[in-house]
């Protein structure tokens, strides 16, 4: 047993004001935000609107916080009908930037963001770095992806807003990043929790122990992860690890994130509503249960999000937290409502691999079986596929063709590698009923 | 004037070959030359049967990507430099060679050779016409 020596008021939170709010300060607040929005969004998103007055819904209807239970959830597939700007709430002029992650098919998630929400968005990520530890003086090293990925500009953005200072790597080059996290004395990093195990095991064979590491606190998310992957990256990284939850469609990383009691990820509930629901009926559950976790964008002017289904099956937890956080912690995620897979961080779903898959070459039957693993603590994929029955191959040359050009149709598809091997027809087994396309090693 | 092999998809996994073996036993066709071609994940099995029609139905109804194709077969003596021959006539005739097999012990003084080449027809005239002795469909085996 140790004892954790409490840091100053001051750096122990980044907005302590927001982060505290008494049960009866967040129902107004969150009632407040509500009302507006529900206004927001029915004057200026058509597919709200039609879905509200189809179960004779008004915006008058919502008085509080309480009433959310009355609006219809948001799911992927209506972000999908209203691809690519459809669900956005402001004019275009005002949407700064987008953002987009994997949709079911082969079209892109997209979320847009105004000014504002950049700015809630650090400041919800700033406030994650501070609960774990970070402040004015640390250097944080980003190792999450830049780009269309929210994790690399997300916790960016949030370090500046801090005003600690951020070395944006981005992902990849592990030597250039061992050296870097090295020679700059970092103080916390920031990755999914898989590439920080991969990370910590390069270190040790370049011939470094966590002593040579100025690391004291880490971020990881993006990828569900467990006690024993904590456990694993703590001792290899001489550090402690932080869950940070988030997701696109929502804000990015940051949504929740742990404090330094490590007991689960607290929501920023004054601008995330979360609720747990029921898988099958969509009815909530009590807090404590375990269900579909559902969040609602109180405060997102962009593209504001109504009681949108995440998938990710988990439970919250209200009781009091030491740090005196008062938002919700969510407990480990586990599992999805839907067939979506992380892989490496980045979200895949099964049925874009079909559709890839699908005309691109008249070889392959339409038979395929996804097999995940992880490797030296690496996502891979592996992708069977069965050839139809009157494909011929005469020489290898001609199966390595196929295989590589499979390789590069689902790579650029899904936007992570995936191994192919192509089977011999009928020999991927048949299910009665849903297709069993996915065996998970991982879990 | 050809030689027709079958060529069956195989992926690298045991047992795969024994039961590839099966299901041609167990039709009673017999087999008569074979060759496999492999990296680490797939292979190529070619084979010249008794009945390449019927082995070729009958491995597809088992689950197996076969199909037949047809070769350029040739009688050389079985001693040194023969076969430096007849590839030296296809090298300077620019016929490329996609795989080759052969086998030597049929009879005492021959040996066969299996070429797949992309013209048959032209690399069939070449080879005949420098006296190389072209086999038939059936072979002497």
């Amino acid at each position: 047993m140790f004892c954790i020596n409490r840091r100053k008021d001051r750096e122990l939170f980044f907005d302590k004001k927001n982060e505290c709010l008494t049960k009866k300060e967040k129902h107004k607040l969150q009632s407040e935000l509500l009302v507006d929005l529900v206004k927001r969004v029915y004057d200026s998103v058509p597919a709200y609107r039609a879905k509200m007055d189809a179960i004779n819904i008004k915006p008058s209807d919502i008085k509080s916080i309480d009433d959310i239970v009355k609006l219809p959830f948001t799911t992927k597939q209506d972000l999908r009908d209203n691809y690519p700007f459809g669900m956005f709430s402001t004019d275009k002029k005002d949407i700064i930037r987008v953002h987009a992650s994997s949709g079911t098919t082969g079209k892109l998630t997209v979320v847009g963001y105004t000014k504002y929400d950049i700015e809630v968005w650090a400041e919800c990520c700033a406030r994650s770095l501070v609960a774990a530890g970070a402040d004015a003086n640390s250097l944080l090293h980003v190792a999450y992806g830049y780009g269309l990925f929210t994790g690399g500009l997300g916790l960016h953005y949030g370090g500046e807003r801090l005003g600690l200072t951020v070395v944006p790597v981005s992902a990849g080059n592990t030597p250039r990043q061992i050296q870097l996290i090295i020679d700059f004395k970092a103080d916390g990093i920031c990755c999914t929790p898989s590439y920080a195990i991969y990370l910590a095991d390069e270190i040790i064979k370049a011939g470094y122990t966590a002593k040579d590491l100025n690391l004291k606190w880490g971020l990881f998310g993006a990828e569900p992860w467990s006690e024993e992957m904590r456990n694993e990256i703590e001792d290899k990284l001489g550090l402690k690890a932080y869950d940070i939850y988030g997701l696109s469609e929502i804000a990015g990383p940051g949504v929740a994130s742990e404090c330094e009691f490590q007991k689960g990820a607290h929501i920023w509930d004054d601008h995330f509503y979360p609720e747990i629901v029921d898988v099958d009926t969509l009815e909530p559950l009590p807090i404590g249960e375990r269900g579909e976790l559902v969040f609602t964008t109180l405060t997102k002017q962009g593209m504001p999000l109504i009681r949108y289904r995440t998938r990710d099956i988990t439970a919250l937890d209200d009781s009091p937290c030491p740090c005196k956080r008062t938002g919700y912690r969510i407990k480990r995620i586990k599992g999805r409502s839907d067939d979506m897979l992380i892989i490496r961080g980045v979200n895949v779903f099964p049925s874009q691999i079909e559709s890839a898959l699908i005309g691109s070459d008249d070889k392959i039957s339409s038979h395929y079986h996804i097999t995940v693993d992880r490797v030296k603590n690496l996502d891979v994929m592996e992708i069977a596929i069965e050839l139809k029955q009157d494909a011929k191959f005469d020489e290898v040359k001609d199966i390595e063709a196929l295989v590589s050009k499979l390789e590069t149709v689902i790579g650029s598809a899904i936007g992570v590698s995936a191994q192919v091997k192509l089977v011999s027809y009928a020999s991927i087994k048949r299910s009665e009923g849903k297709a069993q396309r996915v065996t998970d090693k991982r879990k | 004037m050809l030689v027709n092999q079958i060529a069956v998809f195989l992926e690298n996994r045991s047992g795969r070959i024994a039961e590839f073996s099966k299901v041609l036993a167990d039709a009673n066709i017999n087999i008569r030359a074979m060759s496999i071609a492999d990296t680490e994940e797939y292979g190529i099995l070619r084979a010249i049967t008794d009945d390449n029609v019927r082995a070729v139905e009958t491995l597809k109804i088992n689950g197996f990507n076969a199909s037949a194709t047809d070769l350029i077969g040739f009688n050389v003596a079985d001693k040194p430099g023969e076969m430096f021959k007849v590839l030296s006539i296809l090298e300077k005739a620019k016929i490329n060679i996609g795989y080759l097999y052969s086998f030597a012990g049929a009879n005492k003084e021959n040996a066969i050779i299996l070429i797949k080449v992309d013209d048959n027809e032209k690399t069939a005239a070449i080879l005949e016409s420098n006296g190389i002795n072209l086999m038939g469909r059936d072979l002497p085996i």
